[in-house]
């Protein structure tokens, strides 16, 4: 296949060429159909060790990578900051090495940090995996979210995707945005002005003044997680001026295409930027996104243990 | 003792001098400063092809001792100086314990005493323990030899506060350094907020953070009557608000350091944790900005801010890692890049890092005039070498020019008549 894969790392969507994010898609297509056999599993990693290394909670993505290890036949481990010795004060540039002195292959780290994963892939071999970085990327979401519109619409080129809510604290949008940009489709961005970073014009997206703009013709909607835990800080009023004035409900998706798909990454506060009545509709693709999670993290551990 | 540099370019913005000449100490201070000056019983040192100028004085530096001497001691920090061309330096209270009594004062001062290196004059604290809640004993810190007052790191927030300290300070002549920023813009911020805050996912810093607090700051040196001095001003609202309070009058100076008027925000792209420092790296528009300011005289000084941390302390995520970046030993070479620009005259340069540092924390040295003390600082101006921070007396290694290409190095560093530095 053209281009293929060749990074050591999976650190972001941003050292990633076209051709390459092609390439894992692919890729993922073709891992979809192990989850749906009688016996999933397959012995591409047998003898492989992964290890996911998490310093944030997370139910879907950590059960996704290790769902995806299991079927690929690694052996997988799992740390998280709690039980691990960064309790006792043990520095992250020590965890990494005395993890890296065990030989694993591939090391899945999720921290609250930007550039966590970045500086382990400087001081370790292993593989390292982002599984998402402070407020910077997700790339394996971009990932899987780019999988899902693919499926439903056949391509990335050429749509009008809107991302709505927290883009500032987003490490999905900022992954996101770079991601259809480089498969040249048009990102549209809308949400409360006081979580609109500045310059995310200079990613590639475009900021709309209100989010029925941001939803007019779109083919496309993703919307973001109201982070509960930022709500101590003075960025929108409450939870309920938030469903009001931004959620998304039926009314306001009848502004886009009509074949247009409802995401979300999860974990979804319903009635909060989603309200209830898009749970069940036929264009709300939010569990096909878990699916296909799994489907873009096996592609992923292939490619880097390859 | 008798000591006479011979036929260098001796430069010194004092006495409007620029010529090649000669020097000659006696007993620790210039005694004459010219031509041919007959060299009998004297050591000469050859100064030939040559810069000669009063010894710089760098008036913002962290040497970390007491409390974290795995960062840098008074010892490692003074030969840094040194090496770098400094006959003085004026070292942060933000030690531990603070330096906002006199026994810790008089600590510092010992120790230097000790070395005979570099002169050090110590920061008091503005506030006990930096808290910016009660007034430090001032008048003790006087007494015990303190040349100006200091919160640095942590800015002073309560401008009633402020207002008073600068009212009692007055009194006994201490000027208030202060550290311009407004926290609760950017209660976690780690770099300029812009471009490379929102690419990388990192917590911003907006410029107006600094600039409300500097405008703060103008007004209450105006209130008071009494000296302010804006630590590491870094972006172009800083420069216009204090060009413009000059104008009228008011009792205000400024410095900046290298690393503001050399590097943008670009420099802390792939999480350079070198490049985080407070106030952060801004755009190429504050630089030019801050360059401007050197030239039309708004920014009065150049100062390194030297703020050694461990390696391993920077060896973490960006958010992690401590703000701070050393400059004693690059000071020079960088700010050196101004000249070959064009950009700064020599004089001007050195009017920067030595004549005005003296005159504004009213210093001893900052000039050749005969009766002064013999701090002196030799430069090749034409040696183009590499920046190694393995090379560094330094214990920092937290230095963003590391194997930047530059010109001009210190060839030797003269304090009190006393050669405390010779390249080899």
């Amino acid at each position: 296949m053209e281009g293929g894969f060749n990074k050591h790392h999976l650190l972001g969507i941003r050292e990633l060429l076209p051709s390459e994010i092609e390439f894992i898609l692919n890729t993922a297509d073709a891992m979809k159909e192990i989850s749906f056999r009688d016996i999933k599993k397959v012995p591409t990693l047998r003898g492989k060790t992964v290890i996911t290394f998490f310093y944030e909670p997370s139910t879907r993505t950590r059960t996704s990578f290790e769902i995806a290890a299991k079927r690929l036949s690694a052996d997988t481990i799992n740390i998280s900051a709690s039980t691990s010795s960064l309790v006792k004060g043990e520095s992250l540039l020590d965890t990494a090495r005395n993890l890296q002195a065990m030989q694993p292959d591939i090391l899945i780290i999720r921290h609250p940090h930007a550039g966590a994963p970045h500086f382990l892939a400087k001081h370790i071999n292993t593989a390292v995996i982002n599984a998402g970085d402070g407020m910077h990327e997700h790339p394996t979401q971009a990932l899987l979210d780019a999988m899902s519109i693919k499926e439903k619409k056949g391509t990335i080129e050429g749509l009008e995707i809107a991302i709505i809510g927290d883009i500032t604290h987003s490490r999905v949008a900022r992954s996101d945005i770079l991601l259809f940009t480089k498969l040249r489709a048009k990102v549209r961005v809308a949400g409360p002005p006081t979580l609109i970073p500045p310059y995310i014009e200079n990613l590639g997206a475009k900021v709309c003044p209100c989010i029925e703009d941001a939803l007019e013709g779109a083919d496309v909607v993703i919307a973001l997680r109201v982070q509960r835990e930022r709500l101590k800080q003075v960025l929108f009023p409450d939870l309920r001026e938030y469903a009001i004035r931004f959620g998304l409900n039926k009314k306001r998706l009848a502004l886009t295409k009509k074949d247009a798909v409802l995401m979300h990454p999860g974990p979804v506060n319903w009635g909060v930027e989603l309200d209830p009545e898009v749970m069940d509709l036929e264009r709300t693709i939010i569990l096909n996104q878990v699916t296909n999670g799994v489907a873009v993290r096996m592609a992923i551990l292939v490619l880097v243990a390859g | 003792m008798k000591l006479i540099i011979k036929s260098g370019r001796v430069i010194d913005p004092t006495q409007n001098r620029d010529e090649i000449g000669d020097i000659l100490i006696e007993n620790g201070v210039i005694k004459e400063i010219g031509q041919n000056i007959p060299a009998e019983g004297a050591e000469i040192i050859d100064a030939q092809n040559k810069i000669v100028c009063p010894g710089l004085i760098d008036v913002h530096v962290h040497l970390r001792e007491p409390g974290f001497e795995y960062k840098e001691t008074i010892e490692t920090g003074v030969k840094a100086a040194v090496a770098g061309g400094f006959t003085a330096v004026c070292c942060m209270a933000n030690t531990n314990p603070v330096n906002d009594n006199q026994e810790i004062t008089r600590y510092i001062f010992k120790k230097a005493k000790e070395l005979c290196l570099a002169r050090v004059y110590p920061i008091g604290a503005v506030s006990k323990g930096l808290e910016g809640k009660e007034l430090a004993p001032i008048g003790e810190l006087k007494e015990a030899g303190v040349i100006a007052l200091s919160d640095d790191g942590n800015p002073i927030y309560d401008s009633g506060f402020l207002r008073r300290a600068l009212e009692y300070a007055k009194y006994f002549n201490l000027p208030i350094i202060s550290h311009a920023e407004d926290k609760g813009l950017a209660p976690d911020g780690v770099i300029n907020e812009g471009l490379m805050s929102t690419s990388l996912g990192l917590p911003g810093i907006p410029a107006v953070a600094e600039e409300i607090m500097v405008f703060r700051d103008i007004k209450l040196a105006e209130l008071t009557g009494w000296h302010v001095h804006i630590a590491h001003v870094s972006c172009a609202g800083s420069v216009e608000l204090i060009r413009q309070a000059k104008a009228k009058g008011i009792r205000v100076t400024a410095e900046t350091c290298p690393h503001y008027f050399t590097l943008t925000e670009e420099a802390v792209k792939d999480f350079n944790t070198n490049a985080k420092v407070s106030p952060p790296l801004r755009t190429a528009t504050d630089v030019k900005a801050v360059r401007k300011g050197l030239k039309d005289g708004t920014i009065d000084v150049i100062a390194t801010d030297h703020a050694p941390h461990h390696p391993l302390e920077k060896e973490t995520t960006f958010e992690d890692a401590p703000s701070g970046l050393i400059g004693l030993e690059t000071s020079l070479p960088i700010s050196l890049k101004l000249v070959e620009e064009g950009f700064l005259t020599w004089s001007e340069l050195i009017n920067k890092m030595s004549c005005y540092p003296a005159k504004i924390f009213n210093l001893d040295g900052g000039s050749l005039k005969p009766g002064s003390v013999a701090d002196v600082t030799i430069i090749d101006p034409e040696v183009s070498y590499r920046i190694d921070v393995n090379q560094f007396y330094s214990k920092g290694r937290n230095c963003p020019f590391h194997g930047w290409e530059v010109k001009g190095k210190v060839a030797m560093t003269i304090v009190g008549g006393q050669v405390v530095y010779r390249e080899n």
